[in-house]
């Protein structure tokens, strides 16, 4: 039986919505608004602003004055390697612990997840000598490293509720089909596990692209991915809010258009499992 | 179907991710903790001999310790309470009948997708600005003197900036959990005359319970090792020093290696107490 609603409520629910969701949106849509406008035109009262000349310019000079596509492939090469390097070790892992349970597995499992509790401050130190001593500071391929590491929980983990879903009497069967090995996880196991793989990338391509303690730390001028370019701008000279702004619009927008297409995967992802 | 040869196959399987995160876990950590033994001072002198608990003694007696755990407090339990709070309530409204519903879903989700630094420097900049910001036009427009919203109100920017960050997070969670809700049991409280509110606090609370203690925990491991907001914010300054900031400060800034350590010790064991609680709700699923 579906409840019945009145139009009038569905009316004020819908307003009611509309107004919150554009509430918390508006910063957002602020700054996308300001990397149109003139420095100057910038810092004029919000109606001003507005009614002020649409530009293209502010894009135009940050690429011009900071590089910005070499932090921009930083942030790419780091985000996506990490997750490639992350999803090849933890694909594995996740396989053997959903197809072949042990009696340890709950406990590797649980173990694994508690790795990703580690607080990044309290390993600050040994990990930023670490870097010196073998080179690997203000580097892209000390990033991804780094990356992997902390994300490598949630990869295992999101890679075994997935798997874990998949029935086992379809390998039987194709067993009894009599189905090699191979052909079995070539044509039974895979396409079933695609979509899962799928939602894990991306969940995590969009954290290791946000990440921003060990980004900070562990770069300088040459690695710096997105995150760790906008945080020089906290230091500015002179005007710069159409500047930064034009610069976050870029760092942000393609991280919320792949972030809208993974609301599932991101509860599911990021509770562990514990709600979905 | 598990034979001896397939379970041999599968140790080997999980050897890498096993191995890595073995490493990962007690390489650093050993070395933390033998740090913190220590007094180790990289540009005065280098390591300067075993100092017992020395360093754990003196992270906690200086004068920095105790504001920084209250203000710890604050942040963490501030944006818990308005996170989850509002996120009840906002879970609540886009659960209802109305139109163009995966759009106001895709409005309120977007700042959990915006970076740490660019949320920090925006709010500071375009919005939290005494001269320049949008609030500050805002108090003109009203003919009220603008708030120096940074440095006289710090740790409630602060908190509004994180909170504005994790809102998204607890609200999509808590919707997850309302969908899941068996909507017959619903109508059935209804026809049996209990109000909205009865029925909130009877049936939809307890059944987000769960939820709620899920998002409560994970957003307390991610908030207790908030940085990046007040690195690019206030650096520190103005009552804004969390643990994690003190501690940063005590390794990079005035590298104090041993001190930091002892700090950084400190947090180990203060995040794995709320990891311990974690794992028991995530554990529990594991049955299921």
């Amino acid at each position: 039986m579906a409840r019945t609603v009145t139009t009038h409520r569905k009316i004020l629910t819908t307003l009611l919505a509309w107004a919150v969701g554009l509430l918390i949106f508006f910063p957002i849509f602020w700054i996308i608004v300001l990397s149109f406008k003139s420095e100057g035109d910038a810092i004029k009262t919000p109606i001003q602003v507005l009614l002020s000349a649409w530009s293209f310019d502010n894009y135009a000079t940050v690429q011009e004055r900071s590089d910005y596509f070499k932090h921009f492939s930083n942030s790419v090469l780091i985000s996506l390697g990490s997750t490639f390097l992350g999803i090849l070790i933890a694909v594995p892992a996740a396989w053997s612990m959903a197809f072949v349970p042990s009696k340890r597995t709950r406990g590797i499992l649980m173990w694994m997840l508690s790795t990703k509790m580690l607080p990044a401050v309290g390993v600050l130190y040994p990990i930023y000598i670490g870097f010196i001593r073998l080179g690997l500071l203000d580097t892209r391929l000390g990033l991804v490293l780094i990356l992997m590491l902390i994300n490598l929980p949630i990869i295992v983990w999101m890679l075994y509720t997935y798997f874990k879903e998949i029935p086992v009497e379809i390998l039987e069967a194709a067993r009894m089909d009599g189905a090699r090995l191979r052909e079995e996880l070539l044509y039974v196991l895979t396409p079933m596990a695609i979509p899962g793989i799928a939602s894990t990338i991306l969940l995590n391509v969009i954290l290791a692209w946000n990440e921003a303690f060990w980004t900070l730390n562990l770069t300088a001028a040459k690695a710096a991915p997105l995150t760790a370019f906008i945080a020089s701008y906290s230091s500015p000279e002179g005007l710069f809010y159409a500047k930064l702004s034009a610069a976050s619009v870029m760092a942000i927008a393609p991280i919320l258009i792949m972030g809208w297409f993974s609301q599932k995967q991101l509860v599911r992802g990021l509770t562990f499992g514990a709600v979905k | 179907m598990a034979t001896q040869h397939s379970r041999s196959a599968a140790r080997l399987m999980m050897a890498p991710a096993v191995i890595l995160l073995l490493g990962w876990m007690l390489l650093p950590l050993t070395m933390t903790l033998v740090l913190s033994f220590k007094k180790y001072l990289p540009l005065r002198g280098g390591d300067l001999g075993w100092v017992g608990f020395d360093n754990y003694v003196r992270f906690v007696s200086s004068s920095a310790f105790w504001p920084a755990v209250t203000t710890t407090l604050i942040v963490v339990g501030g944006v818990l309470i308005i996170t989850v709070a509002l996120g009840v309530l906002l879970a609540l409204l886009l659960d209802q009948p109305m139109w163009g519903q995966g759009i106001v879903r895709i409005l309120v989700i977007a700042p959990f997708f915006v970076m740490p630094t660019v949320s920090g420097l925006v709010w500071k900049n375009m919005f939290m600005d005494p001269v320049n910001g949008f609030f500050a036009h805002l108090s003109k427009a009203f003919g009220a003197e603008p708030i120096q919203w940074l440095s006289q109100a710090s740790l409630p920017s602060l908190i509004m900036i994180i909170s504005w960050q994790w809102l998204p997070f607890a609200t999509l969670i808590l919707l997850t959990a309302i969908q899941s809700l068996d909507s017959e049991q619903v109508e059935a409280a209804e026809m049996d005359g209990a109000g909205a509110i009865s029925r909130f606090r009877f049936i939809v609370l307890p059944h987000l319970a769960r939820a709620m203690t899920v998002v409560v925990l994970i957003q307390t491991i991610f908030l207790l090792s908030v940085f990046a907001e007040i690195f690019v914010t206030t650096a520190g300054a103005f009552g804004t020093k969390t643990l994690t900031y003190l501690i940063f400060q005590r390794v990079l800034e005035s590298q104090n290696v041993g001190l930091g350590s002892a700090g950084g010790v400190y947090a180990i064991i203060l995040a794995n107490l709320v990891a311990l609680f974690l794992m028991r709700v995530v554990g529990k699923n594991l049955d299921a």
